[in-house]
């Protein structure tokens, strides 16, 4: 396979590929500008996505889906115009152009514009050795077939291994009519092992998961001291849910280890904060900046600039670089997560978070790496801290109402405190709670920050893109626990 | 650039390219799109979207020792020679697999017609998205018209989409049938003092002569939102729990994924091993059908060709078959149901087409009189279950039922159970039916489940 990761940058590559040169650019913003809009821009995407996955023992099956087009957006006030089409032409680009400008009834002057081709973006947070999907599949297969040796050797009462690769090598091109042209080249990898385990009588069945993922070479994965422990964690959950007795239900103190459980800020805080709903006015948080929305000590930060990271991004699929945007400062909600429309509409400055899933879809405001930044407190005095609730230490997934603060998320590694001790593992149970009081009842925050394994995906009006979480050990008091003991 | 091949063309190049390169066997489809999209807020346009869209799958078998290998690839770049090299890939990766003996085409016949199952109106297709924005402007003053408290929302959206499915493998079976989808949402605020609720309502059909009045789905949903406002919380108890016809769905959701079997033959659903006993009150009957005429979840054919039928999936609380396609049925000694679903370049699996719970004799207004003291839910947030063992629990939002009357909303509260359990615990199914999308239930009650709240 002749597919060269056009080491002189994405731009070269699209114009090597589909004929796309600063001409065809210019001149399909060039259409866009004949009616009286305020912003136009073109999002170039050529994506490869490969799976192999294992189950029962032997790799059934392995995907490769390739995906191209382009779309074409034009915004004028508060409309935007899209067209989208899966063939990269000068005709295509052309008919897009002139479909998305219709939303803008007036003409305008003719006005040219000149695309400054920056080429790729001034930084590399992901370089890379190798495109993960130029890793041949064999390999691939050897790895998961090794998985699921080393998975059933761990523990007899190991019944099913399900373990997949999934490897992306993501193209952009972003060109803007104020002239920014800049694209970006994401590498994307995953490893996911699932294990069900059955006790002895054969009568309970349960399931642990575990799985990382990043940014990164595919070669990380391959390295046994990766994925080893990541075997050892999802055997450990899945033998440890077999002895989870019935998890309590109603309001308690909750302490959250560190990680993934920073899914809670994902939720709780990082949507309401998005540009959109608080230019509409529809979030909980509307009109609040300034106010305190957490306890003192309380700092929540997205970064879409750390290296390597799952959430991150050179630039944003607007073309804007991506930065570290404070949302709450010692306990005040200082920021909010902005694309470029919601920006200017706002009077605001974008800040990097303007994503979308593919071409097929318009950018909104989302989220990259989210977290709470770490405090003092020594996190094992944190549970000792407690006298009778629930330390919760891994999570599935959560959603939440944006407009009436609602949000849930979901346990599936938790365990009873009593009288300051970690005591029995409980079933997996939903905790809700309500997004502008809940880091208000923040009383205890760990000197252990840590970042997610790399697996997070976010759900926004049916898009879907990778994300990042992070979390120090934290105690939350008062939290409702949704499990059936009463 | 060469240009791109259409339909029938792509799909016959790709599998005789795989049996040149040394397939055993293959299958490909081919999915063409055009759609258009809309949403408005107040009298303004949010934004509009227009697209098209073509996307072909190419499966290939390579023979192993002791069963065939499988690969899958997709491509949205339909130039004939893109296409050669992505069969070519396909059947290269496919040699990387392991041999598996339950892997092939079905092996016992494709669909014999195709029946016309209206799934697509002519006229629609001159649909102007100018009339899809009116219907959405419609809607939202219509919502606004119900309460000055609606002032507000996220929007009404609209979107027409029309679809050209091609289906083919090596066996020479072929087949084809257009359909299309349109469908209107609508999600308005209601705002007191501080508080703001939203909630939504919507219409999905495939006839936009089907679709609900778009002035009657914006009062619906703006009488939805105002009735949230004032919610609060109540403390932990174990009540009876009232599901709405769309929150009931859900429940046939979580059902449908432990029927499906490709849960079951993993042991992933605790509903494995199960078939022939009860596995749900005698009140509960769940039945697939795809082909119900004009129905969303309607095709002729499934994605491997097979026709679809009408399944009775659980009868009077017995459970009577899972939902399966040729490989999971192989795997389970069982017959295909025609379930394959998997559009282009998805690897086939079981799902339901439409499907639902046949209603009761109640109203629901005479299932919330008979109840004392309990939970009407209207809303659940949260993907809090567990197929492997049935243990349920979510965040929800509803009504407060106290002597038999609704008396005040509620939120910030959880519901959780076991699905087992709460199958087995329905004592009452109303006479409401109805249809969102591909799927339908009546109100339910669960005669018992534990709260969480204050």
């Amino acid at each position: 396979m002749n597919r060269s990761t056009a080491p002189e940058g994405p731009v070269a590559f699209f114009r090597e590929r589909f004929g796309v040169d600063d001409r065809a650019l210019e001149r399909t913003l060039g259409a866009a500008l004949e009616r009286q809009i305020d912003a136009a821009d073109l999002f170039f995407e050529y994506s490869t996505n490969d799976q192999v996955a294992l189950e029962e023992g032997i790799v059934k099956s392995g995907d490769r889906h390739v995906e191209q087009g382009v779309g074409v957006r034009v915004q004028a006030g508060e409309r935007q115009g899209y067209a989208h089409s899966d063939e990269i032409t000068l005709e295509s680009l052309s008919l897009a152009a002139t479909t998305a400008r219709a939303i803008s009834e007036r003409s305008a002057p003719a006005s040219a514009v000149a695309v400054r081709a920056a080429g790729a973006p001034s930084r590399d947070l992901y370089p890379i050795a190798t495109d993960p999907t130029d890793v041949p599949a064999l390999q691939k297969v050897r790895l998961l077939e090794e998985i699921d040796v080393y998975a059933r050797a761990r523990d007899p009462r190991v019944q099913q291994v399900m373990a997949s690769i999934l490897t992306q090598q993501r193209h952009v091109l972003v060109a803007d009519s104020d002239g920014t042209c800049v694209g970006d080249t994401r590498p994307l990898v995953r490893l996911n092992v699932q294990v069900i385990a059955q006790d002895a009588s054969g009568r309970r069945r349960e399931m642990g998961y575990q799985g990382m993922g990043g940014r990164y070479d595919l070669a990380r994965l391959l390295d046994p001291t990766a994925w080893k422990p990541l075997v050892d964690e999802a055997v450990r959950i899945a033998l440890l849910n077999l002895e989870a007795v019935a998890c309590p239900a109603g309001s308690c103190d909750v302490v959250l280890g560190p990680g993934w459980p920073g899914i809670l800020l994902h939720e709780a805080i990082g949507h309401g904060l998005e540009g959109d709903f608080n230019r509409k006015k529809t979030s909980a948080f509307s009109d609040r900046l300034g106010q305190r929305v957490a306890a003192p000590g309380v700092t929540v930060v997205d970064d879409g600039t750390l290296p390597g990271r799952r959430g991150s991004l050179n630039v944003d699929d607007e073309g804007t670089p991506s930065q570290r945007t404070v949302l709450i400062e010692d306990g005040v909600l200082v920021g909010y997560l902005q694309d470029r429309l919601n920006a200017r509409l706002m009077g605001m400055k974008p800040t990097g978070n303007g994503r979308r899933e593919s071409y097929e879809h318009l950018p909104m405001p989302r989220m990259t790496n989210t977290f709470m930044l770490a405090g003092r407190d020594d996190p094992a005095e944190i549970v000792r801290s407690v006298p009778r609730g629930i330390y919760a230490v891994s999570f599935g997934g959560g959603q939440v109402d944006i407009t009436s603060g609602k949000f849930v998320f979901s346990a599936n590694e938790a365990y009873r405190i009593e009288s300051g001790r970690i005591g029995a593992p409980v079933k997996g149970a939903m905790l809700i709670g309500n997004g502008p009081d809940v880091l208000t009842r923040v009383s205890r925050i760990g000197s252990d920050l840590r970042l997610d394994e790399g697996v997070g995906t976010c759900g926004k009006d049916g898009q879907s893109v990778p994300v990042g979480v992070g979390l120090p050990t934290l105690r939350i008091d008062g939290l409702t626990v949704g499990g059936t003991e009463t | 650039m060469s240009r791109a091949l259409s339909g029938r063309d792509a799909v016959s190049r790709a599998l005789t390219r795989a049996l040149a390169a040394g397939a055993h066997s293959a299958d490909a489809s081919l999915v063409e799109s055009d759609a258009i999209e809309a949403r408005v807020r107040g009298d303004e346009i949010d934004f509009v979207k227009q697209s098209r869209q073509r996307v072909l799958g190419i499966r290939a078998f390579v023979a192993g020792p002791g069963g065939l290998r499988t690969a899958l690839t997709s491509t949205s770049d339909l130039a004939g020679d893109t296409i050669d090299r992505m069969t070519d890939e396909t059947v290269a990766l496919a040699r990387a697999t392991a041999p598996d003996a339950a892997a092939g085409l079905p092996a016992d016949g494709f669909a014999a017609e195709v029946p016309e199952l209206g799934l697509c109106a002519e006229q629609d297709r001159h649909v102007a998205v100018e009339a899809r924005i009116a219907d959405a402007r419609r809607a939202e003053a219509a919502a606004r018209e119900v309460d000055p408290r609606i002032s507000n929302s996220e929007g009404t959206s609209v979107d027409s989409s029309f679809h050209r499915i091609v289906y083919g493998n090596t066996t020479g079976f072929s087949g084809e049938y257009p359909s299309a989808s349109h469908s209107l949402f609508s999600e308005p605020l209601a705002q007191e003092g501080g508080a703001r609720q939203r909630d939504w309502w919507m219409t999905a059909a495939r006839r936009l002569d089907a679709l609900e009045d778009p002035a009657s789905v914006g009062r619906r949903a703006a009488e939805r939102a105002l009735r949230r406002l004032g919610a609060r919380r109540v403390p932990t108890c174990e009540v009876p729990v009232v599901f709405e016809p769309r929150v009931a769905r859900s429940l046939l959701g979580h059902l449908a994924t432990c029927v499906s079997g490709s849960t079951v033959y993993r042991g992933a659903s605790y509903l494995a091993g199960r078939l022939g006993e009860s596995v749900a009150s005698e009140l509960v009957t769940v039945i697939d059908d795809g082909r119900l005429p004009g129905a969303l979840g309607s095709r002729p054919f499934d994605a491997e060709g097979q026709p679809t039928r009408r399944t009775e999936l659980v009868a009077r609380g017995r459970l009577e078959s899972y939902l399966l396609d040729s490989y999971c049925a192989r795997k389970l000694g069982l017959r295909s149901t025609g379930s394959a679903a998997g559009g282009a370049g998805g690897a086939p699996a079981p799902a339901p087409t439409n499907l639902w719970l046949e209603p009761g004799a109640l109203s629901p207004e005479e299932i919330v009189r008979r109840t004392e003291r309990g939970l009407l839910v209207t809303e659940l947030i949260g993907m809090g279950f567990n197929p492997v063992t049935g243990d349920y629990s979510r965040g929800a939002a509803g009504l407060w039922i106290e002597g038999g009357r609704v008396r005040f909303p509620v939120e910030e509260i959880t519901i959780a159970g076991q699905l087992d359990e709460m199958l087995a615990a329905i004592d009452m199914v109303g006479s409401d039916l109805e249809w969102l999308g591909s799927m339908a239930a009546p109100t339910v009650r669960v005669a018992r489940m534990t709260v969480a709240g204050a």
